[in-house]
């Protein structure tokens, strides 16, 4: 059974009553990104595609309020007619998952969806300036505001982003937005393997170009979207002047590497998209880690597993996908990645795989604590999306 | 006045066992017990408030922060965690019965990674040689509060503190990426690490700006970035405040992003013109200082822009810095402005943020308020971002002036919560706004905030008293201690 309340005080009510009855709820946006995380048992779905207006939209103060079921979409529409965007370029993830719908701004928040431009601009969490949510208990409570800066009280706000709608169903949200660049360019050198390639992403990100993404794919990968070898692909904005000095610079600094070419095409919705990976039915998982770590993981785990990855983020998000097999090759997995530090998160499985395997980064013993301490202040009764981040 | 918690006395008549004690975790000396010793930790940056702690420790591992923590809950006694003591807002205002754990002692630079672009450090670190370690290899640590040579990135981390620069870079929480903290119970915990958003619960977030009351951080891992080539500034004056609210907003929607974009008004202007000679023009009603970054073509590109954005607004005064002397200049007055004031009178700095197209009548309501009471108020603040730095000029020794001063701050932060903003923006609550947190937010909402803290917290022994108004807080504290 589905709920779609049309009012935030409709929200809470469905949760006071789910809280009496002692009656578990899944909490959906578009459902886009219901693979994400671990599967949900509940009698009872609580959609908010009914609360989906705007809010406020101040474009002088680059700010924007809306309501959690609002589609990305709208929402990007909306900017652009401004000529403005979402500072933290939210990946979409229905062909890497197979669903349908439309996805929301509430559910890109709750799972801190945050793309390629991440790098330079901040994730979701970081575009954050306030929200309205319902809590466990079914009141309706503020956290932060709608202005630049706000240390008033916890930051609430970005505790609840990423938190999957475990702590409380998000209903309104207050966002940092961003102008768009007069020019976008991104530049490719092709052919390098993945240590020189990080190593020249993080040559270019050492230099104060304002690099807005920073990528590799290796070649099996690359092919996927039309290029012949590697390619490490960095993207500048800027006005003319910027954005053709700064490329300039760039070419300059990395010719140890290779030549440095403008190219024409925008491969970063592929790469935020994980497209690559769309279409296939392999495991695919999200680890964050330092980046120059990246590409000796990735040399471990494409022997010990048969892996096939890319990187973003300058080399700091490695996309790794692996045969799904029955546990996501998650033994392996994590086992490389305690010689380093980072956190792996399962992207992509089969309910089955994902219920049986962590889907996140396993806790230290203080830290779980923490977790569920957090979720029994927030959701005393565990009737928000139980199970949906741990069992 | 802002009251405090009744002291324990069955805490304070431990004291010498307490200190003996705990000069069995740190040297002897590092155990502070001498009343005139004590005096110099009685206070923060908001001096106003003073009350000596019982004593102060000052601890050089994270191992013995843990040892120390672990000693005082056992003990009951309270905690203070105190980076360099510059909070404006009492973050670290002892109570009679604590102990104040000074980082003073921790400032060691651990690792610099620059591939990564990360710097680990022990937290007592002033912001200033954070950015000292990494500036010659043309690095920088992003967030500047004014306070930089002095603050330590433990107060940065606790009150999530910003400067003049986060209109482009961001403030603290935008540039953590890890913290080893030692929690209420003694135990040394990691979140986050060298690399970016980990899964899970996002407990770094929570952390920064928690005004130390959830555990203390011991050491961090930050982002640094690549220093730009140079940066210029540019003095625009208007014959209005409202006109250069204005021109504020139209240069942020133009996507025209300056490093630091601020402002000042008249009384502003003329106490700091006469004190630092920077040749601002006396006839203006409101100056804006906009600085842009980049090599010198990309700082001539868009300094021509802001200009032409600028130009329907009709400034009065238009002047372009062309080189190092003539920026120094422009912000010689800016910089000025805080130590000439503190020249004229004593002062309050205020906090608040406000959407910008609140801030020309924010600024009309701020004079209205100030005659009212008969008080001065100049204005330097981050124009960017909304962020309110009103500084009421007032005399601390008649006790009639200094209540006047603060009704008026008070005042004036509700004013700013009225217009859809909040009551601070980067200073922190601390004692100073606690009593007001009730105007932004409803009592279940700080009852949601405040069950954050059991979780981390459960007898309520780091920083208590700060934040939380102490009519929710009080009988909370009791029930929780008494469980």
């Amino acid at each position: 059974m589905t709920d779609a309340p049309d009012t935030e005080e409709g929200v809470a009510r469905i949760v006071r009553d789910a809280m009496a009855a002692a009656a578990p709820l899944e909490i959906r946006g578009g459902g886009t990104r219901m693979g994400l995380g671990r599967p949900v048992q509940a009698a009872r779905t609580l959609s908010l595609a009914a609360l989906d207006s705007t809010v406020l939209y101040e474009p002088g103060e680059l700010t924007l309020v809306a309501q959690a079921g609002m589609t990305l979409k709208a929402v990007e529409a909306l900017l652009d007619s401004e000529n403005q965007q979402l500072t933290f370029e939210p990946p979409d993830h229905r062909a890497l998952l197979g669903t349908g719908g439309e996805p929301t701004l509430g559910g890109a928040i709750s799972v801190a969806a945050s793309g390629p431009r991440r790098l330079r601009m901040g994730a979701a969490r970081d575009a954050l300036l306030g929200m309205r949510y319902v809590n466990g208990q079914g009141e309706t409570l503020r956290a932060g505001g709608r202005v630049m800066k706000n240390v008033t009280g916890y930051d609430v706000p970005k505790l609840l982003c990423g938190a999957y709608g475990t702590l409380g169903i998000v209903t309104e949200i207050g966002l940092k937005v961003m102008p768009k660049s007069e020019i976008v360019q991104t530049v490719a050198i092709a052919g390098l393997p993945d240590g020189k390639a990080i190593a020249a992403l993080a040559a270019a990100l050492a230099m104060p170009c304002d690099v807005s993404a920073a990528a590799h794919l290796p070649e099996t990968v690359s092919r996927e979207l039309g290029f012949a070898h590697s390619a490490t692909l960095l993207r500048v904005e800027g006005f003319e002047t910027q954005a053709t000095y700064r490329i300039e610079r760039l070419t300059e600094a990395l010719a140890p590497f290779g030549p440095v070419e403008r190219i024409d095409s925008d491969p970063w919705p592929a790469i935020r998209d994980a497209m690559m990976f769309a279409g296939d039915d392999r495991a695919v998982w999200r680890i964050s880690m330092k980046a120059t770590d990246a590409p000796l993981l990735v040399a471990d785990l494409r022997e010990r597993i048969g892996a096939e990855a890319f990187y973003d983020w300058g080399g700091g998000l490695v996309w790794l996908a692996c045969e799904e097999g029955r546990d996501a090759s998650e033994g392996a997995i994590r086992q490389t990645l305690a010689g380093f530090d980072g956190h792996a998160t399962l992207m992509r499985a089969s309910d089955a795989v994902r219920a049986a395997v962590s889907v996140f980064q396993p806790e230290s013993a203080p830290v779980a604590r923490l977790s569920s301490g957090l979720k029994n202040a927030f959701d005393p009764a565990g009737i928000l999306n139980p199970g949906r981040m741990r069992a | 006045m802002i009251e405090m918690p009744v002291p324990d006395r069955k805490i304070i008549a431990r004291r010498d066992d307490i200190a003996a004690r705990l000069r069995r975790i740190v040297p002897a000396e590092q155990v502070i017990h001498a009343a005139e010793e004590l005096k110099a930790y009685e206070c923060d940056g908001l001096n106003a408030y003073r009350q000596p702690p019982m004593l102060v420790v000052l601890p050089d591992t994270t191992a013995q922060v843990a040892a120390v923590v672990t000693l005082c809950r056992a003990e009951g006694v309270p905690i203070i965690p105190r980076g360099s003591g510059t909070s404006l807002a009492g973050g670290s205002l002892p109570t009679a019965d604590s102990v104040v754990l000074g980082l003073s002692r921790m400032k060691d630079v651990m690792e610099i990674d620059y591939e990564n672009r990360t710097i680990r450090v022990q937290t007592g670190i002033t912001n200033l040689a954070v950015t000292g370690a990494v500036q010659p290899d043309g690095f920088f640590y992003a967030p500047d509060p004014s306070s930089q040579l002095a603050c330590a990135i433990g107060g940065n981390i606790a009150m999530n503190s910003g400067g003049a620069h986060c209109l482009k870079y961001g403030v603290t929480t935008n540039n953590l990426l890890g913290v080893t903290m030692v929690m209420a119970d003694g135990e040394v915990v990691e979140f986050g690490g060298a690399h970016l958003d980990a899964g899970g619960y996002d407990f770094l977030s929570l952390i920064c700006g928690s005004e130390g009351q959830l555990g203390i951080c011991t050491e961090a891992t930050l982002k640094i970035l690549p220093s730009a080539e140079g940066a210029r500034p540019m003095l625009f004056g208007f014959d209005t405040n409202e006109v250069a609210g204005e021109a504020v907003a139209a240069i942020i929607r133009a996507g025209l992003c300056p490093v630091a974009l601020e402002f000042m008004d008249k009384p502003a202007i003329t106490v700091s013109e006469n004190f630092a000679k920077a040749g601002y023009p006396l006839d203006v009603e409101a100056l804006l200082i906009v600085e842009v970054e980049g090599s010198d073509a990309e700082i001539d590109e868009q300094l021509t822009r802001i200009e032409a954005v600028v130009a329907p607004y009709a400034p009065s005064t238009v002047k372009r810095s062309g080189n190092d002397i003539e920026s120094a200049k422009i912000w010689a007055g800016r910089k000025a402005a805080f130590g000439a004031i503190g020249q004229l009178a004593d002062y309050i700095c205020l906090d608040g943020c406000v959407p910008l197209s609140q801030l020309p009548d924010v600024l009309k309501q701020t004079a209205e308020l100030a005659k009212k009471y008969d008080l001065r108020v100049a204005n330097v603040f981050h124009a960017g971002d909304g962020n309110l730095h009103p500084l009421i000029m007032y005399e601390a020794n008649d006790p009639d002036s200094s209540r006047k001063a603060e009704e008026l701050g008070a005042d004036l932060l509700r004013l700013c919560v009225e217009k859809d903003g909040c009551l601070t923006g980067e200073h922190g609550v601390g004692i100073e706004k606690r009593e007001l947190m009730l105007t932004q937010f409803n009592e279940r909402e700080l009852r949601q905030q405040m069950a954050i803290k059991d979780v981390f917290d459960p007898s309520w022994m780091l920083n208590p008293a700060k934040v939380f108004p102490l009519s929710l807080s009080t009988p909370h504290v009791e029930d929780c201690r008494a469980a």
